[in-house]
């Protein structure tokens, strides 16, 4: 006892050198989101002439003006977008619960082999599958649908979704299971009333991963949309920066801040989830 | 928390073989989605994209068998090809370890009970759910373009900026800060490791006197070395696969002068502007061969530097 840390008693009044550090690299980390934030909100002459972040006068026609500036509105950008992740991310939870389950609970041949696989299915370079899926799609005639980009999400192909589950659901007591299989309950019983609603804290994290990686999801959508009334919002952001002309960049700002916005929702309202994500699961954002 | 990506067995193990039939049938019926995924989506075009790898193939006229045609020139005769395995090591060797080193820094400042953690975890931690955007990326491009936000700023003291973008000798290292910035998600890995270190070890290591210098060198560092172990690894499978702001950065080109040319883009290129799809399915396979080999690589290194502790 006699060598205890004081903690409380002397190392606060010393601490604001630290406070001082942490707030300075905060602000210097999200300057450019201030940046672009307020640049949206500038006149189009005033953005590369200060990079200050009070604009002289507060106007919102870079809204107004980039949601329009395609030969489509934005609305149409957004709507698609949003039925995508969507529905992807109804797919990832319902068969990444449903695959957790499995390997967390049931008893079957060769379980440890599939397992060992999907674990190695999560270091597993994109690439590889690039492009067989590309001419497989090709071949069911789905470019230019939704349909490569939704149906792989109800077969639990994100590895990451389903080491989640079954993380998760190995901690939900097994008395819980066996008391109902006295009570006459078979397997998909103990799924559905059981597993699965205990498992929300998992499934809500599946869900706010799978929105985020899906709504920043670039590479795919470009590979399997290119009609405009297809085009999600990340693509039509490209769209934007490469038919730009220097009078513009407000706008650009505009849609961009404009499609950070979903995120940042989840950020404030799932900070829990996520962080809790990460630290079990030990896998990145 | 140390063997994360080795799964627990928990769950006692069954002695032989004794699955009954009605078992296996409940287990596989559960399983069904995901294995039909894994076959289809993915153990399927593994196979196939080997099979490409040795073909000549556009799309519009059936594969045609090349041997080992593709690998050959991309090996010694693609001096694009060698361009973006330079760039994407540059990437991966500078990116990685600055990027675990910053997160670590920080973690180990938040872990000393900091007040306002959540706010600073949760703020540092926000790069890295938008860092992989299209919006950020455009970002970037901005902020080091001629007239951006960082010639702005360097302006106010008196220096010239250049196109930090535009410039063969400056825009890799755009992405390397890019990816730097998104620092968050290995500071929580941290954070949540650096909590797991028994506090009792401390209190021993204070009894006998030991400094915090000390304390850090033989405690804490040894104790997170798995965690650091954890975090190299799937980073610098991720770094090896970075796509998007090079795409947008470059237009999709990988300029100026190659310099952005990112493997996973000249993938892309070779795929699908030229749709020369065997040549890309032998870029994708020299891509997981480069990522079995270091991922092997660091388990096989980890011996010498991961310290697995049997105190629990």
């Amino acid at each position: 006892m006699t060598v205890q840390r004081n903690r409380s008693l002397s190392l606060i009044p010393k601490r604001w050198p630290i406070h001082l550090m942490l707030i300075l690299a905060t602000v210097i980390m999200l300057y450019p989101l201030l940046w672009m934030v307020s640049s949206s909100l500038k006149p189009e002459t005033e953005i590369f002439e200060s990079s200050g972040l009070i604009p002289s006068q507060l106007t919102f026609s870079n809204y107004v003006n980039g949601w329009t500036a395609l030969q489509t509105p934005f609305t149409r950008f957004y709507i698609n977008s949003f039925i995508i992740v969507i529905v992807s991310v109804i797919g990832n939870v319902l068969t990444s619960s449903l695959t957790g389950y499995a390997f967390a609970r049931l008893e079957f041949r060769f379980k440890r082999i599939w397992f060992s696989l999907m674990l190695m299915t999560l270091m597993l370079p994109f690439h590889v599958t690039l492009v067989p899926r590309y001419i497989m799609f090709n071949e069911l005639d789905w470019i230019n649908t939704f349909l490569p980009l939704v149906v792989p999400s109800f077969m639990a192909t994100q590895a990451f979704f389903v080491f989640l589950n079954v993380q998760f659901i190995r901690g939900i007591p097994r008395d819980l299971d066996e008391a109902a299989a006295v009570d006459g309950a078979n397997k998909w019983d103990i799924f559905r009333r059981i597993i699965f609603p205990l498992s929300m804290p998992a499934l809500i994290t599946t869900a706010i991963f799978s929105f985020i990686w899906t709504w920043n999801d670039f590479l795919s959508q470009l590979l399997y949309l290119n009609k405009t009334e297809l085009l999600t919002v990340p693509l039509a952001l490209r769209q934007f920066v490469s038919a730009m002309d220097q009078s513009s960049f407000g706008q650009l700002f505009a849609m961009s801040t404009l499609a950070q916005i979903p995120i940042l929702l989840f950020f404030v309202f799932g900070q829990k989830y996520i962080v809790e994500g990460i630290a079990t699961t030990g896998f990145k954002g | 928390m140390q063997s994360t990506l080795t799964a627990r067995t928990d769950q006692p193990v069954k002695s032989g073989r004794k699955f009954t039939l009605r078992q296996d049938l409940t287990g596989y019926i559960f399983l069904l989605p995901w294995l039909i995924g894994f076959v289809v989506f993915t153990l399927g075009p593994i196979l196939a994209s080997l099979y490409l790898s040795f073909t000549n193939y556009d799309l519009m006229t059936m594969p045609e068998w090349v041997g080992i045609f593709n690998y050959n020139r991309l090996l010694t005769r693609d001096a694009r090809f060698a361009q973006s395995m330079s760039v994407t090591f540059t990437f991966v060797v500078t990116s990685v370890p600055l990027q675990l080193i910053v997160a670590l820094g920080i973690a180990l400042v938040l872990n000393r009970g900091i007040r306002g953690l959540p706010w600073y975890r949760a703020l540092f931690y926000l790069p890295s759910l938008l860092g992989g955007s299209v919006a950020i990326a455009i970002l970037w491009r901005q902020v080091f373009g001629n007239d951006g936000l960082l010639n702005q700023i360097l302006l106010i003291f008196g220096i010239e900026g250049q196109s930090w973008i535009g410039s063969p000798d400056t825009a890799l290292s755009t992405l390397i800060v890019l990816r730097v910035w998104q620092f968050g998600s290995p500071m929580v890995i941290f954070l949540a490791g650096l909590k797991q270190v028994p506090q009792s070890l401390y209190e021993a290591a204070n009894i006998d006197g030991a400094n915090s210098v000390q304390q850090f060198f033989k405690i804490t560092l040894p104790l997170i070395t798995p965690i650091f172990f954890f975090n190299l690894v799937l980073q610098m499978i991720s770094a090896f696969q970075a796509f998007t702001p090079a795409y947008i950065i470059s237009d999709g080109t990988g300029a100026p002068a190659d310099s952005t040319l990112f493997y996973s883009l000249y993938i892309y290129i070779q795929g699908f502007r030229y749709f020369r799809m065997g040549y890309a399915a032998a870029m994708a396979w020299i891509m997981l061969i480069v990522i079995v080999f270091f991922t092997i690589l660091n388990f096989g290194l980890s011996r010498f530097w991961v310290f697995y502790g049997d105190e629990d």
